[in-house]
């Protein structure tokens, strides 16, 4: 504490002698530090000011985040948490009856929830991991000395720039059954067609694939920034030791970029359980369903569904805070694993 | 690294914790709310108005395309019009209903969906002003009216436009195929009973052109025949009767005839994959409700000019349709009545047919309907007005209920869906889709 108020009160003055302040501000920098020998009775009350300054306008700066935390998230949060308790329709807001954990039961019970949830767990895992694995290599390639190296990073950022909508949409023609560009390759290479959008495992490696393709690039760069903060002269010895690129990326690159790749598995787990634009337009005209047996349908397009197609808004947020709770256990998981990694590089 | 390793950890848990908290909601947010406006700025002479009546509709609507928001602020100078336009109902209808609730930031006139007006009679209906005492409702078709109007006598939204139905066909591949190619002799052969359109579609598969099929998707005959059934989900009281309903059974069974031989090119209406059908001339048939026709004609592209011909469709059947309400919340209740009076109006009905092709509600506008030369010449001349206008007239009272559109949803995009492209029997179909309307019914 006493060195962060140091370094704040430095940091204080500086300002405070900044060019451009009106003459009374300097006089009173000035001020500070003289005072106590003249003006006894202001120089107090300026210190106690002064102290007040200290500690209240570190919260004045970092309240307005809070307060917009407060109001576009803690409130809903809690009133969706209210909302889950009762029956509530879409067309009825004022009409709400006490439903207990009715809503929650009804979920619980109902296949389609479990069968969301499972969609969320295998698309997650089918787009998060392939696309880690693909950012990680492309990092260590564009980590090497290439020509034109900005071009490339450029590059790697646009599918990212790219929206989701224009994306899918390409996604959507690419994958059609009868007419799309991969069954017409699957033929060339002598494969049977995959209707993409109905079969289960197809759909789902179809939604991922948008997933992937645009956020595998995001990845990369963040990798890439975390590579290039590694020393150089690791690489060296390795190589003077005879170590060839895999063999660094090995032993050199993945430990030390350890805390990075986990934060991108976080980042990753908590998207991909969120995931919800990408199945809702592959679906096309009635996308919430997620395919016409669910195959494709996450926890977002189910709570999307329930609540504004359907208008069941009390189970709608009963999906909601399932949702959040899960999302909880998911992030306790992962602070363990990075625990328990860090105990094991120690 | 490892120094930072701890500092990055708690990094990480708060990037954790803050990312949930802001993210559990985030996934109601949708990218296709995209508010545009329109109207407002080429009005010449009514450029300056002074009161501002704001108008909520979704998809294109055709009033501005056919420039009578220019009109009316030339006809009436103190008043300036702007459209909010949502480009999808799924995202347009919950937004007016939450706001209808609030009682604010509703636009001052709203549009409404047939399939959510059973919704908005029965749970918003006080919250709309009583349109009955401002309008002479006779110039509507009584069915039109009847589902805008409240249990108590209150008429909530004016109508726009209907969909009668007709069959669109190709008649290059009918020829091909060795079919009757006449619009009367085929409305002829199949007239009464969707039975017999299937039995059509199986003498086309006979001799069908390679790569063709009869129809674009069973879905469509099934919400075709299902447009023409007094009875569909819900009864006059409002209990749900979905799967013990006549009409529900008779189109089911319709669809599932074509769902289970080979007839049907098995897309899915509105897809991109669908739009590709009609340029590539996938499908030979399509049942068409007149605001259709510009669809299939923007879609097909110039080089199917003069192929499609237009025939009577089985049975006298509605599909779409609008109508536009005024909320009570409205800032300006009397020039929005006015307005919404004056668009519904049969001339008004009229302009809109001839731009848009969107067909009127008020029969007396069936005289004067001019379709654009350049769709009269796409369809091979068929006399679309008459057949429409014939079909309008003859279309029965439906009974429609609360959540008509979620069950019709669960019935084609899961029950029929799963029949026609995964190999399912219709019972697996129907037991599917019987589990998703329970879903839907909260049961």
């Amino acid at each position: 504490m006493n060195g962060s108020d140091q370094a704040l009160a430095r940091s204080a003055s500086s300002a405070d002698a900044a060019p451009g302040d009106q003459p009374g501000a300097a006089r009173d920098a000035h001020g500070r530090g003289t005072a106590p020998r003249k003006n006894g009775g202001t120089s107090a009350w300026r210190r106690r000011l002064y102290r007040w300054d200290m500690k209240a306008s570190p919260y004045a700066f970092i309240a307005p985040f809070f307060i917009v935390f407060g109001a576009f998230s803690l409130v809903p949060l809690l009133y969706t948490a209210w909302y889950s308790l009762h029956h509530v329709q879409l067309s009825a807001l004022d009409q709400q009856t006490w439903a207990g954990l009715d809503n929650y039961r009804n979920l619980f019970s109902s296949e389609f929830f479990w069968n969301a949830l499972k969609n969320t767990f295998t698309i997650g895992l089918l787009s998060t991991v392939p696309q880690l694995a693909a950012a990680l290599w492309l990092a260590h390639m564009l980590n090497y000395r290439l020509r034109g190296s900005t071009v490339w990073r450029v590059v790697m950022l646009t599918p990212y720039a790219t929206s989701a909508a224009a994306a899918t949409l390409v996604f959507v023609l690419l994958f059609a059954p009868e007419s799309g560009m991969v069954n017409w390759a699957l033929d060339l290479v002598g494969l049977d067609p995959v209707n993409w959008r109905e079969s289960g495992w197809g759909s789902q490696a179809a939604v991922s694939s948008i997933v992937v393709w645009r956020w595998t690039g995001y990845n990369a760069l963040i990798y890439l920034a975390a590579m290039q903060a590694i020393p150089t002269d690791l690489y060296e010895s390795a190589a003077l030791d005879g170590a060839g690129r895999w063999q660094q990326f090995r032993h050199v690159t993945i430990p030390m970029l350890r805390p990075t790749i986990l934060f991108t598995v976080v980042v990753s787990t908590i998207g991909a359980t969120q995931l919800f634009a990408e199945p809702l337009l592959f679906g096309g005209v009635s996308g919430t369903k997620g395919g016409s047996e669910h195959q494709y349908q996450t926890l977002g397009l189910y709570m999307y569904d329930q609540g504004w197609m359907v208008g069941n808004l009390g189970k709608a947020s009963a999906i909601a805070w399932s949702m959040f709770l899960i999302l909880l256990v998911v992030a306790a998981l992962n602070l363990l694993i990075s625990r328990r990694l860090k105990r094991s590089s120690r | 690294m490892r120094t930072t390793a701890r500092t990055s950890r708690r990094a990480t848990t708060l990037a954790v914790v803050a990312a949930l908290a802001t993210g559990l909601l985030a996934g109601c947010a949708t990218d296709a709310d995209d508010g545009g406006s329109g109207g407002g700025s080429g009005g010449g002479a009514g450029g300056k108005g002074g009161t501002t009546v704001t108008i909520g509709t979704f998809g294109v609507f055709g009033y501005k395309q056919a420039g009578l928001y220019d009109e009316y602020m030339k006809l009436h100078p103190d008043i300036t019009i702007k459209e909010n336009v949502t480009t999808r109902t799924d995202v347009y209808w919950p937004k007016t209903l939450t706001r209808l609730q609030a009682g604010s930031g509703t636009d001052d006139i709203q549009a409404i969906e047939i399939g959510n007006i059973t919704e908005a009679v029965q749970t918003q209906g006080d919250r709309f002003v009583d349109l009955g005492k401002e309008v002479d409702a006779s110039q509507w078709l009584d069915w039109k009216n009847a589902q805008a109007t409240t249990k108590d006598g209150k008429l909530i939204g004016l109508g726009t436009d209907i969909g009668p139905m007709a069959i669109c066909y190709r008649k290059d591949l009918f020829e091909k195929a060795g079919l009757e190619t006449d619009r009367t002799k085929l409305g002829a052969m199949w007239k009464g009973d969707w039975n017999k359109y299937v039995d059509v579609g199986k003498q086309y598969m006979k001799k069908a052109p390679d790569g063709t099929k009869f129809v674009d998707s069973a879905s469509s005959v099934y919400n075709a025949a299902l447009g023409g059934e007094k009875e569909r989900y819900y009864d006059k009281d409002g209990n749900v009767i979905w799967d013990k309903s006549s009409g529900v059974k008779a189109s089911w069974n319709a669809a599932m005839e074509v769902a289970t031989s080979d007839m049907s090119a098995k897309l899915k209406q509105f897809d991109k994959p669908w739009d590709q059908g009609f340029a590539n001339a996938k499908f030979a048939t399509v049942a068409c409700p007149a605001w259709m026709l510009g669809y299939i004609q923007e879609k097909s592209g110039k080089s199917a000019e003069g192929k499609w011909d237009v025939a009577a469709a089985p049975t006298a059947a509605n599909w779409g349709g609008s109508f536009i309400g005024v909320p009570k919340a409205s800032k300006h209740q009397k020039e929005a009545i006015a307005l919404a009076k004056w668009l519904t109006a049969p001339e008004q009905q009229a302009k809109v047919f001839g731009k848009q092709a969107s067909f009127p509600s008020t029969p007396s506008a069936y005289g004067s309907l001019e379709p654009q030369a350049a769709t009269t010449k796409f369809f091979s001349d068929a006399p679309l007005t008459q057949t429409f206008s014939d079909s309008a007239k003859t279309i029965p009272v439906q009974v429609f209920g609360v959540k008509d559109q979620p069950i019709n949803t669960a019935i084609t995009d899961t029950g029929i869906l799963q029949v026609e492209q995964k190999g399912k029997s219709p019972a697996q179909g129907w037991e599917a889709a019987t589990k998703e309307v329970k879903d839907v019914l909260g049961q």
